[in-house]
């Protein structure tokens, strides 16, 4: 008992709630005629797709700006990459980086901007963050609708101006990173090129927060009063970890738009920071302290419950109970985390 | 006086968390009488009032001991309202008065007079209506009685400080009850005529057999309107005697004069060599600790003392140099004139800071010992750092981190499991020690030092106060310490300079007799012998 306890106390809760829930499913899938060779292989998709973008909260939670609810402002960005790309008539892997490269710069304005927005409501930053996001996704709606774009695949086909809601890849870069040096063994499918690309950019963040400047974000999110008083510009490196969290997620859906094959545009951008959100904190993120542990096993955990209960518990109840399990733990998880500043040993 | 006295306190004791900050103390109080209650800040003179007036904060921290009588019945009050019913009112130094009510509602409140009014039948007492011609009358006598002129229908929030002082005073009396008064620091808010009108008011309840108790840093009117004073000093009763024929200078000493201890004379005459650090008209905007008009030499290679009561400006005149809280004025460093409000120029120019707020400040607490250390050397000196790439990159040296954090918790003593320990899981004396140990890591030239023994225990007070002694004896380093223990300053200073109310009151050596730090410290001592202590 004491043991258990104190597995469940260095696990924490939720994690272990939803990790017995999935082996659960994965468990009783055979019993619903599911082959979980299938299973497993879509989960590490989906894993693989949304990576990044979970990924793309660690710079702001180290950095003590809290959860990033504004990371449609990031998803925009890489939007406007992937479309340029796309116009441009690029294929293969270089219209997969022209997209991220170019959507770098407009990230890195964007998440400027919002810096210092968010340097102006130190303590608010998550409420303010999240109609941050909205409204950009409003505005864009408009921008969408007006700016230039000419090519036929992806204006809307009468009228002929403005972008159509959704915009295919499949011509351009459809999974050239999933199928990178990626195999199939039966139903077994692994994304070998995204789990790289995954891979490098956790390196990239972890090695980040070993050099100076992010030891000083660390410590900013630690104890802002410490950091100054050590001679470190809290608001600069505030900022800088906004500008990071932003390109991350630029990068980070252009790489979900290759392996989900379509650009959503419009309101696409609105909800995508809370199933993120929800994935860190399952993973055992608290607001001001993640690792790139806990983006694993979030994104892990939580990709798995997206993946298995509507193959598992539809076909089991005969009824469609998935998205509505799926919204009880994404909500659920980020209510747990913001009541109670839980965290973690690991 | 034969008869039973109003108030008898016998053998009073308490500590909190094994911290003791009561002994023994007895205190009896008759009928009509004003006792004047004096101390140095943590004298324990606050504490003593709680429990007279039976706050929960004591009773959560474990309850007190001894005995209490009111008219010689033994009382124990579990909450503040127990005493206000036996009789006990008290005045905060916080006021405690609503801002949008007037002056009449906030003396009435919750005692108001009512009348009938036809809801009543239907929903029961609560919708009475209010009587406010006769609680404006009411209310006008008990401002009366004080002898002060306060509009009864001015809001508070459009007083001045004075007048709400004296409404929160009108509201104690007001209760027909009330027997015994304590005021703790009333005049503090005050101008001088004002507190002139509050001495002469409290004469006149005194006078109406109303029992005050009266706590003020002030003794010109401690001796103007007490009968006798009780002097605390740590927790204990220093002295107990009558106003008539105690002196100023005899109450400083009481109060701030501990038997002095064998003060280490290691180097007889330390000479001053030439100023390192030049302070002239230095403002501080530090909220409780304002410095208003600063100016001070520190010699190379000295320990220089700065003392004086809390939020007299103190602690604002560190804060400012390092560059924490807005600060103007000129501030020159080694013949260069420093950048102010810019704490990365002031470390990079050799200056670290040990700051008071330990765990709002000092510490990460959240991080491991070597973050702690290590993390301001490592961002002002680049120290803990391997450049990778030519330079590019300027990767965190882990290894380094925990051979320097190793260094000072050998050095110092700092008792943990590893140096990966996070700071937060340590004792306040090894905190403390983290701290100095991440001010010693930058190698400064000049350290300010703010209150180092706060909070911990004996044992680990003289750990801190060798340590920074031993760092300025071997290493040179010019230490500026600041201290609300006028004793600790005594024991290690070479001169120490005493704020007042955001001013110097006056630079004295460390071996000045103890009546005169006192009367610095309390604003007194104006003198023509110590204003010359002053540039």
């Amino acid at each position: 008992m004491k043991k258990i306890r104190a597995f469940i106390e260095a696990a924490g809760l939720p994690r272990v709630i939803i990790g017995g829930f999935l082996v659960l499913l994965f468990a009783v899938a055979p019993l619903a005629q599911i082959s979980v060779a299938r299973s497993v292989s879509d989960t590490l998709v989906r894993m693989a797709m949304n990576g990044v973008m979970v990924l793309a909260l660690v710079p702001m939670v180290q950095s003590g700006c809290g959860l990033n609810f504004g990371l449609p402002l990031g998803i925009i960005a890489g939007l406007l990459g992937a479309l340029l790309s796309i116009e441009l008539d690029i294929t293969g892997f270089a219209g997969l980086f022209f997209a991220m490269g170019v959507s770098l710069p407009f990230a890195a304005i964007f998440g400027y901007g919002y810096g210092l927005i968010l340097n102006k409501v130190k303590g608010d930053e998550m409420m303010i963050a999240t109609y941050v996001g909205f409204s950009s996704v409003s505005l864009m709606c408009i921008a969408w609708q007006l700016l230039p774009f000419t090519s036929p695949i992806m204006i809307w086909g009468y009228g002929g101006s403005g972008l159509r809601v959704t915009v295919s890849v499949s011509e351009h870069w459809l999974h050239v990173l999933s199928d990178f040096l990626s195999f199939q063994i039966g139903n077994f499918y692994f994304p070998t090129g995204m789990f790289l690309f995954l891979a490098f950019m956790c390196f990239l963040v972890w090695g980040f927060f070993r050099t100076k400047i992010g030891t000083a974000m660390t410590a900013v999110g630690s104890n802002p009063e410490f950091a100054r008083a050590s001679g470190i510009d809290v608001d600069k490196m505030r900022t800088i970890s906004v500008v990071l969290s932003t390109m991350l997620g630029a990068i980070g859906i252009v790489v979900y738009q290759q392996s989900f094959g379509f650009l959503q545009l419009y309101t696409g951008p609105f909800y995508m920071a809370f199933p993120a959100v929800a994935a860190l904190l399952l993973g055992g993120a608290s607001v001001n302290k993640a690792t790139l542990f806990n983006v694993i096993v979030g994104t892990f955990l939580y990709q798995g419950i997206c993946t298995m209960t509507p193959s598992v518990i539809n076909s089991l109840l005969q009824t469609d109970m998935s998205e509505m399990i799926r919204l009880i733990v994404s909500n659920g998880m980020i209510i747990y985390a913001l009541t109670r500043k839980v965290q973690v040993k690991r | 006086m034969t008869q039973e006295p109003l108030l008898r306190m016998e053998h009073i004791g308490k500590e909190y968390f094994g911290n003791r900050v009561l002994a023994d103390v007895n205190l009896t109080l008759q009928r009509g009488e004003i006792l004047g209650l004096v101390g140095e800040n943590g004298a324990g003179k606050t504490t003593l009032m709680k429990i007279l007036f039976g706050m929960p904060v004591i009773k959560e921290t474990g309850g007190y001991e001894g005995k209490m009588y009111l008219d010689g019945k033994e009382v124990n009050f579990d909450s503040p309202f127990d005493a206000l019913d036996g009789g006990i009112g008290m005045v905060h130094q916080e006021f405690s008065l609503i801002p949008g009510f007037s002056t009449t509602e906030n003396i009435m409140l919750n005692r108001e007079f009512t009348c009938y009014s036809p809801l009543v039948e239907l929903f029961g007492e609560r919708l009475q209506t209010l009587n406010r011609p006769a609680m404006r009358q009411r209310a006008a006598k008990a401002i009366d009685t004080l002898g002060v002129r306060v509009d009864p229908d001015m809001l508070i929030q459009e007083m001045p400080v004075g007048h709400r002082q004296f409404t929160e005073i009108a509201r104690e009396i007001d209760r027909e009850s009330t027997k015994l008064l304590v005021l703790d620091e009333p005049t503090a808010v005050l101008t001088e005529s004002e507190a002139a009108i509050l001495v002469k008011a409290l004469r006149k309840l005194a006078d109406s057999g109303i029992a005050i108790i009266f706590i003020s840093h002030r003794l010109q009117e401690i001796l103007d309107l007490c009968d006798k004073i009780l002097v605390l000093r740590d927790g204990m009763v220093i002295k107990e005697a009558p106003t008539k024929g105690t002196e100023i200078r005899q109450i400083a000493s009481w109060m701030v004069g501990r038997t002095v201890e064998d003060k280490k004379q290691d180097d007889a005459v330390r000479v001053c060599l030439e100023p390192i650090l030049r302070v002239d008209h230095l403002w501080v905007d530090m909220p409780g600790e304002t410095v208003r008009d600063v100016s001070f030499d520190v010699c190379r290679g000295e320990i220089f003392g700065i003392g004086g009561l809390a939020g007299q400006g103190k602690l604002g005149i560190a804060n400012g140099i390092m560059g924490l809280f807005a600060a103007g004025g000129a501030v020159t460093w080694k013949g260069k004139a420093l950048k102010l409000n810019d704490p990365h120029g002031a470390l990079e120019a050799g200056m670290a800071f040990v700051s008071e707020d330990r765990r709002g400040v000092g510490l990460l607490l959240d991080e491991p010992i070597d973050w702690n250390i290590a993390f301001t050397a490592m961002q002002v000196q680049g120290r803990c750092l391997k450049s990778l790439l030519g330079g590019l990159i300027q990767w965190r040296d882990d290894v380094a981190m925990a051979s320097l954090a190793q260094e000072y918790i050998d050095a110092l003593g700092i008792k943990c499991v590893s140096s990966r320990q996070r700071a937060v899981e340590l004792s306040g004396g090894n905190q403390q020690k983290v701290c100095l140990a991440k001010a010693f890591a930058v190698g400064p030239e000049l350290l300010f030092v703010a209150e180092p023994t706060r909070g911990i225990d004996v044992g680990a007070k003289k750990l801190v106060l060798d340590t920074i002694r031993e760092t300025n004896r071997h290493k040179g380093t010019t230490v500026v310490m600041i201290s609300s223990e006028l004793e600790e300053l005594r024991s290690i200073c070479d001169r120490i300079a005493i704020v007042d109310e955001g001013r110097l009151a006056g630079m004295l050596s460390a071996t000045a007799s103890v009546e005169d730090f006192g009367l610095l410290m309390l604003g007194a001592g104006k003198g023509p012998e110590v204003a010359a202590g002053v540039r």
